[in-house]
């Protein structure tokens, strides 16, 4: 017996052959998450409270920089997958979702831009 | 089951039952739950944004951050920020563990979902603990 569906056989077409590499990034960024966020929460420990002298210098090291920048990156990329998710799941209308998934792109975008440039601008700036 | 489908389609389809028809469980508080932290963090990232860009921005703007987030309700949206990060964190390892295929048991389901809760308060608590020390 045929698990196919109706339409599916009039259409004559086969699967996509993709639609899986965000389930995948998802999986690889999630990897990289778990070390990247112990590091995190360790930088943000030994910051509390900290003057702005030692915050400036510490955030500006290339090693406290280079790992923050990765978990941003990483975070962004597995953050703005997962709201899709939510959205898609949840927004009852087709011009919602897309506005939605819009927005998420953006947002997701900005938030990445404006870090980044914030820890690039403690490695190098004044 | 609801049977319902979208107007205009002239087709009766049932619909899969959702979340209100099951009796709760510690697995699926868990996915809730990680679904509402993943969403925090994400409004969270302009915590960290904004700390950064404060840092980068000079002394008086990083001693402006620095009292909002000393504040009794900068340290409430710390600590939720804190205990969802680490609350996803763990329950996202549970999820890479099931990726692997192990941990499919009844009781080793629950006691992934219910050790998520418990370390990821645990932890919490440590993390502010230590923090308040060094502070």
């Amino acid at each position: 017996m045929s698990m196919r569906t109706p339409l599916s056989r009039i259409t004559g077409r086969g699967s996509s052959k993709f639609g899986t590499e965000d389930y995948w990034i998802q999986r690889v960024s999630a990897v990289a998450l778990v070390p990247l966020s112990i590091f995190f929460v360790l930088v943000l420990i030994c910051l509390v409270g900290a003057p702005y002298e030692k915050a400036h210098a510490v955030l500006g090291s290339p090693w406290v920089a280079i790992p923050m920048g990765a978990t941003v990156i990483a975070a962004v990329v597995h953050m703005r997958i997962g709201i899709q998710v939510i959205i898609e799941d949840y927004t009852p209308s087709d011009l919602g979702k897309i506005a939605f998934v819009l927005l998420n792109n953006f947002f997701s975008a900005l938030v990445a831009l404006a870090i980044l440039w914030a820890v690039a601008k403690l490695s190098f700036g004044m | 089951m609801s049977t319902q489908s979208k107007p205009g389609s002239g087709v009766e389809r049932p619909l899969s039952p959702h979340l209100f028809i099951y009796a709760p469980s510690w697995t699926m508080v868990m996915s809730v739950v990680h679904r509402g932290t993943g969403a925090a963090l994400y409004f969270g990232t302009l915590l960290l944004a904004a700390w950064l860009i404060a840092v980068g921005a000079g002394k008086s703007s990083y001693d402006t951050v620095q009292w909002m987030f000393n504040s009794w309700l900068g340290q409430l949206v710390l600590l939720g920020f804190t205990w969802s990060l680490l609350c996803h964190l763990l329950g996202g390892i549970r999820f890479l563990i099931w990726d692997l295929v192990y941990g499919f048991g009844e009781k080793e389901r629950r006691w992934l979902a219910i050790g998520t809760y418990v370390l990821s308060g645990v932890l919490t608590v440590l993390v502010f603990i230590v923090g308040y020390i060094v502070k």
